[in-house]
C-alpha cells in the first residue's frame, strides 16, 4: 500500500523533529517547572504522537505515549509537579518512543522491544492517587498553531533541492554563455531579453540557495538533552546557553558540523567544567556554564562554544604528547602557547585520567578539526587556566557555491578557494618581489618575511609553460601560510563545487570540480591538501638536498666549473674537465654543410651547434648569430662538437651545491654556484642531440667498459659524461646489488665505485668481485669525496681518486685497464683543457 | 543478477581487438568524443572529466584500464556512460557496436588460462557466431583504487 507507506513516511519525520523538541522542552521544564505553555506544548506533541499512532495501528506506541501523556495531563492541570525522577521517567518514555519509530522506519514493525515494565512504571507513577482520579480527558487541544504553518510550508525532499540547485547551475552557465554571444551581437532585442535573464537567473539562484538553508538551531536542539545527561552522568551541573540559534547554513554545512560540534559540547561538559566541590574550592558557582553562540562575520559563520570550566593545561598537554612520542622534548620546549594548545588536535591524545564513556579515550579532537576543515572551516582555540576554554569554528555558509580564483599552471586551469587566499604577488622581472632559495628551497620575501614557496606546476607535476609572467598566490592553511606559483591569474569567479567521483577519491589535491562559462571543467584545488603535498616536496626536497649535500660534498674541492649564458638561460655551468677549449670565430666563419653549421678548424671540420637549439627547441631563435660567436669546443680533433654561446661569463672554482635533478632536456639539474642558481649542462645529452653516433664513431665494439657505481644520480650524470667523451662506454649502477649484476652481464675492464656506496660502501663490493672468479681480475677504482679519504683508502683498493678530479681519475682507469689483459683502452692522451684556455 | 541469464541485454563496444558487453540495463547512455580536463596526479586510467550537463563524470580509458596499447591519437574514442550508485563514470572505448541479445546457453566462465588480473574483469564469455563476447564487470572495472594506491 504505497499510500500507507507515504503517511507512515510522514509520520515518522514529523515524529522525530517533535521529540526532539520534546527532549529540549522537557529540559527547559526542569528549570522552569510552572510554565504552563511550556507543558501544554509538551502535552499536545506526545498527544499529536498518540492520536497518529492510533491512526496507523502502532498499538504498542499508542500505549507508550497514552501513559506518558496522563502523566503530562497532570502536570498541566497542576496536579503535581515535575521532579528530577518524574522528568527522568518521562525522558525514558520518550526514548521508548523513539526507539520503535526507529524500529518503524527500519523494519515496518515496532520491533520485539518489550515496554510493559516501562508502561507499568508510568501507569503507577502516581499511584496513590489513582484511585481518587483516571488519567484526565485528553481535551481535544485547541487548533494547534502549528496548523497555520503547514498552510504555509510544505516538506520537500533534499534530493529535489539537490537537484534544482543543480539545474539552477546548468541555468547560470547557460545565462554566460548567452551574455557572451550577446556582447558579440548589437541586437537590440536580444540585448534587452539577456539583462532580463541575467536578473531572473541571479534572484533564482540566491532563491534556491536559500530553499537549502536551515537554521543551526536544528542542530542545537539536540544538545540540552546531551548536556543533561552527561551533567547527570558526571554528577557535574552544567547550565547550557544558546544565542544566535536562528543563523542560517547550508543544509550539507548543517549534516557536516552536527558530529563535530555534539564532540565540542560533550568536551565542555565532561573535561572543561569542573565537579561542583572543585568549582566552589575555585570560588566558582557550583554550576558550571556552556555557551553556545553563533553569529554571521564576512560571508563565514562563527560558532563558539565556551565553558567556565578548568581550561585546558597546555603544560599537561605537552606531558602527555611528550609520553605517548607524539611531540620531542625540543619541539616543546619551542612551542608557543598557541601550539601548545593546539596539540588537543593530536590523534591519540587524552588528557582524561580515567577512560569512561563519554570522554578519554583520545580519539575526537583530531576528527573534529578534520571534519571542519573538509568544509572550509576553520577551529580555533582560546584557553585560560581554570578560567574556560572558547573553541571558535568558523564556517562558511555554504559549499555549493563559493568564490573562487581562477588560475593557469602548466597550461590547465585550476579553481583556489577565495576563502583561502590572503593576497597576490607578482614576479615581474624588475619589480621587489623575486623568488630566492635558501639551501635549496624556494622562498619569497613578503613584508620582511620569508614566504616559503611552492610551484603548482611542480606540486602537480605538469609541464611548465616557459617563463610566462608569474604571480604567487599566498594561500592559508591551517595554521600554515604559503605561495604558490601559479603561471596566470585569471579572475574571480561564483563557482559551483562539484564533487569528484570515487575514482579520484584520494587525491587529497583537489577540492571538488566545477564548470566554467565555456562549459568546460575545471578542478578546485584543495588548499590544505596543497599545502600537505608541497611540504612531501620538502621532505623530497630534504631528500635530493641531503643527496646533493653529497653531491656538494663530492665536487666540491676543486670542481672547476665554465659559466656561460644562453638564450633565457643566463647561467649555466658545465665542468671545465670536458671542455677542450673555448673559442671566438667571426660569423663568416660559419658555413652550412649537411643542414647544420660547421666551421672549418684545425684542419678539420667542426660541427658547431646553437645551444638554444637544444634547450629551447620551440623558440626560433637560431638566427641572431653574435659576431664574433663564442663557442665552447667539446672534445677536439675530427670528432670535436662546438656549442655556440651567448657569452662566457666565468670560471669559478668552488664547492657546488645542486638542489635538484631538472628534467629538461639538456640540462642536469641545476644548483648553487657563487650564491646564484646555476643549471647544470647535460653534455652528453646536447651532443647526442646533434649526432647519436657521434660518442661512439669508429669505437663501436672495442670501446672500454666502465662500470660505475654512484648513488648520486647527479654524480653519475656528470662522471658519466666525463668518461664517454673520453672514449668509454659506461655502465651504471646506483648500488652495490646493482653493480655486481651488471658486472656479470658486461664484464667492465675497470669498475668505479663510490666509497659510500650502498649498501655497505665499496670495500664490500671489491671483496664480492674477489669471491667471483670471473670478476676477480677487474681492478676498482674508489670514488672518495675529499683528498684525505682518497689516500686513506688507495691501499685497501686498486686504486682510489677524488671525484672531482677527473683527469687523475682518467689516468687511473687507463694505467688499470692497460694493466689487465682486457682490451686495450683508446690511445687518446687525456688531456687537461683547462690548462689550454685559449680564450 | 547473473550474467548468464538468458535475456539478458548487452551494449557492445569495442576496444582494441577485443569486443566487449555490458548489461544494458547499466549503461545510460553512448556519446561522441568530449572534450576532457585532464586530472593533474590520477591514475593514469582515469582520462579526464567531461561535462554532461552540468553533472561532473570522471572518464576511464579502458585501453589503459586494460592494460592495451595507447589508442592513435586520431582515433577519437566513444563516451559510453555507465550508470554506478555514485552517479555516471565513463568508459572511453573504441567503437561501440549493437545491443545484442545472445543466446544464454552460448555463456562460458572465463578459462582459467585467463591472467587473474584480467579474469576478474569479466563475468564470461557469450560465443557468438563470428566472435567472442566478453561481458564485463562493470564494478570490478570501475574500481580503480589500486591504481591510486600504487602511485604512491
Amino acid at each position: 500500500m504505497p499510500e500507507q507507506q507515504e503517511i507512515v513516511r510522514e509520520f515518522l519525520l514529523e515524529s522525530n523533529e517533535n521529540l526532539d523538541r520534546l527532549d529540549q522542552d522537557i529540559v527547559e521544564l526542569e528549570r522552569r517547572p510552572d510554565d504552563k505553555n511550556l507543558i501544554a506544548g509538551i502535552f499536545r506533541t506526545v498527544h499529536t504522537i498518540k492520536g497518529t499512532c492510533g491512526f496507523l495501528g502502532f498499538g504498542r506506541l499508542e500505549r507508550v505515549a497514552h501513559q506518558l501523556e496522563n502523566i503530562l495531563s497532570r502536570l498541566r492541570s497542576g496536579d503535581r509537579q515535575l521532579t528530577p525522577e518524574l522528568a527522568a521517567l518521562v525522558l525514558r518514555g520518550i526514548d521508548s518512543i523513539r526507539e520503535i519509530l526507529t524500529a518503524i522506519e527500519s523494519t515496518g514493525t515496532e520491533g520485539s522491544g518489550d515496554y510493559d515494565e516501562l508502561i507499568h512504571i508510568l501507569e503507577t507513577a502516581f499511584s496513590e492517587e489513582k484511585a481518587v482520579r483516571q488519567a484526565g480527558p485528553a481535551p481535544r487541544s485547541e487548533p494547534e498553531k502549528n496548523g497555520s504553518a503547514a498552510e504555509t510550508a510544505i516538506r520537500v525532499d533534499v534530493v529535489l533541492l539537490d537537484k534544482l540547485m543543480n539545474l539552477v547551475g546548468e541555468l547560470v552557465l547557460a545565462r554566460n554563455q548567452v551574455l557572451q554571444f550577446n556582447m558579440q551581437n548589437e541586437d537590440g532585442v536580444l540585448n534587452a531579453t539577456s539583462q532580463r535573464l541575467d536578473l531572473i537567473t541571479t534572484e533564482l539562484q540566491e532563491s534556491v540557495m536559500k530553499t537549502r538553508m536551515q537554521p543551526i538551531g536544528v542542530v542545537w536542539n539536540k544538545l540540552p538533552r546531551l548536556v543533561r545527561d552527561v551533567a547527570y552522568s558526571c554528577g557535574k551541573q552544567i547550565e547550557l546557553e544558546m544565542e544566535g540559534s536562528e543563523t542560517e547554513l547550508d543544509k550539507t554545512i548543517i549534516e557536516a558540523i552536527k558530529d563535530p560540534l555534539t564532540h565540542l559540547v560533550r568536551n565542555c561538559c565532561s573535561h572543561g567544567i569542573e565537579t561542583p566541590t572543585e568549582r566552589v574550592r575555585r570560588g566558582k558557582t557550583p554550576a558550571g556554564t556552556v555557551s553556545l553562540r553563533a553569529y554571521h562575520e564576512g560571508g563565514q559563520v562563527n560558532i563558539e562554544i565556551s565553558d567556565d570550566g578548568g581550561g585546558i593545561d597546555v603544560a599537561l598537554l605537552k606531558q602527555k604528547a611528550l609520553e605517548k612520542g607524539l611531540i620531542k622534548a625540543e619541539q616543546a620546549e619551542r612551542m608557543t602557547e598557541r601550539e601548545g594548545l593546539h596539540l588537543i588536535f593530536l590523534a591519540g591524545l587524552s588528557t582524561a585520567r580515567a577512560v569512561t564513556n563519554v570522554c578519554g579515550r583520545g580519539v575526537g579532537m583530531d576528527v573534529v578539526r578534520s571534519n571542519i576543515e573538509r568544509i572550509g572551516g576553520v577551529v580555533e582555540v582560546l584557553s585560560r587556566l581554570t578560567a574556560g576554554t572558547t573553541i571558535k569554528l568558523k564556517i562558511p555558509l555554504t559549499l555549493a557555491i563559493i568564490p573562487g580564483l581562477v588560475v593557469t599552471s602548466g597550461g590547465e586551469r585550476f579553481v583556489i578557494p577565495q576563502a583561502s587566499l590572503l593576497e597576490l604577488i607578482r614576479l615581474d622581472g624588475d619589480t621587489a618581489a623575486k623568488i630566492e632559495y635558501v639551501h635549496g628551497t624556494p622562498v619569497c620575501r613578503r613584508r620582511g618575511k620569508l614566504l616559503p614557496i611552492a610551484f603548482l606546476n611542480e606540486v602537480l607535476k605538469l609541464r611548465s609553460h616557459g617563463e610566462a609572467a608569474r604571480n604567487i598566490v599566498v594561500l592559508q592553511a591551517e595554521d600554515h601560510q604559503f605561495g604558490l606559483v601559479v603561471d596566470g591569474i585569471k579572475d574571480t569567479q561564483e563557482i559551483v563545487v562539484k564533487p569528484l567521483g570515487k575514482q579520484l577519491k584520494g587525491l587529497a589535491v583537489y577540492a571538488g570540480a566545477t564548470i566554467m562559462g565555456d562549459g568546460r571543467v575545471a578542478l578546485i584545488l584543495d588548499v590544505p591538501g596543497i599545502g600537505e603535498k608541497a611540504a612531501v616536496m620538502d621532505n623530497h626536497r630534504e631528500q635530493s638536498r641531503n643527496e646533493t649535500q653529497t653531491a656538494a660534498q663530492t665536487l666540491a674541492d676543486c670542481e672547476r666549473l665554465l659559466l656561460f649564458r644562453a638564450g633565457t638561460f643566463t647561467r649555466v655551468a658545465v665542468p671545465l674537465a670536458v671542455v677542450a677549449r673555448l673559442e671566438e670565430f667571426p660569423r663568416s666563419a660559419l658555413e652550412r654543410a649537411g643542414g647544420r653549421y660547421v666551421v672549418q678548424y684545425r684542419g678539420g671540420i667542426l660541427p658547431v651547434l646553437a645551444l638554444s637549439s637544444v634547450l629551447e627547441p620551440d623558440t626560433p631563435g637560431e638566427g641572431q648569430v653574435l659576431d664574433p660567436v663564442p663557442v665552447i669546443v667539446f672534445a677536439d680533433g675530427a670528432r670535436g662538437l662546438g656549442v655556440m654561446v651567448d657569452e662566457i661569463v666565468d670560471i669559478v672554482e668552488e664547492p657546488v651545491q645542486v638542489r635538484e635533478r631538472g628534467d629538461r632536456h639538456g640540462l642536469l639539474g641545476s644548483g648553487i654556484v657563487g650564491k646564484l642558481v646555476t643549471d647544470f649542462l647535460d653534455v652528453r645529452a646536447v651532443i647526442e642531440s646533434t649526432s647519436r653516433t657521434w660518442l661512439h664513431q669508429g669505437r663501436t665494439g672495442d670501446a672500454p667498459a666502465v662500470l660505475l657505481a654512484e648513488p648520486s644520480p647527479f654524480v653519475r650524470g656528470v662522471l658519466r659524461c666525463e668518461l664517454e667523451i673520453s672514449g668509454y662506454r659506461v655502465i651504471e649502477a646506483a648500488s652495490a646489488a646493482e653493480a655486481m649484476e651488471r658486472l656479470r652481464k658486461h664484464k667492465p675492464a675497470v669498475v668505479l665505485a663510490a666509497l659510500d656506496l650502498p649498501p655497505q660502501g665499496c670495500a664490500a663490493l671489491h671483496d664480492e668481485m674477489r669471491r667471483d672468479p670471473d670478476l676477480a681480475v677487474i681492478p676498482t677504482v674508489g670514488l672518495a669525496a675529499s683528498r684525505e679519504e682518497a689516500e686513506r683508502q688507495r691501499g685497501t683498493l686498486d686504486d682510489c681518486q677524488m671525484k672531482a678530479d677527473c683527469s687523475a681519475m682518467l689516468a687511473s682507469i687507463q694505467r688499470l685497464a692497460a694493466a689487465v689483459a682486457h682490451p686495450a683502452p683508446v690511445e687518446r692522451p687525456v688531456e687537461r683543457p683547462a690548462e689550454r684556455k685559449d680564450v | 543478477m547473473t550474467a548468464s541469464g538468458f535475456g539478458t541485454q548487452f551494449s557492445t563496444f569495442s576496444v582494441g581487438e577485443q569486443f566487449f558487453g555490458i548489461d544494458v540495463l547499466r549503461v545510460q547512455e553512448v556519446l561522441r568524443y568530449q572534450e576532457m580536463t585532464r586530472i593533474p596526479l590520477a591514475p593514469a586510467v582515469t582520462a579526464g572529466l567531461i561535462n554532461l550537463r552540468g553533472q561532473i563524470v570522471t572518464t576511464i580509458d579502458m585501453r589503459r584500464r586494460l592494460g592495451l596499447v595507447e589508442r592513435p591519437p586520431e582515433q577519437a574514442p566513444m563516451n559510453m556512460v555507465v550508470r554506478t550508485d555514485e552517479g555516471p563514470v565513463s568508459l572511453l572505448v573504441d567503437e561501440i557496436g549493437d545491443v545484442l541479445q545472445p543466446d544464454g546457453g552460448a555463456f562460458e566462465p572465463p578459462p582459467d588460462s585467463l591472467p587473474q588480473s584480467m579474469r576478474e574483469l569479466i563475468h564470461g564469455v557469450y560465443k557468438l557466431k563470428d566472435r567472442l563476447l566478453l561481458v564485463l564487470n562493470s564494478e570490478k572495472v570501475l574500481d580503480v583504487s589500486e591504481f591510486l594506491q600504487s602511485r604512491e
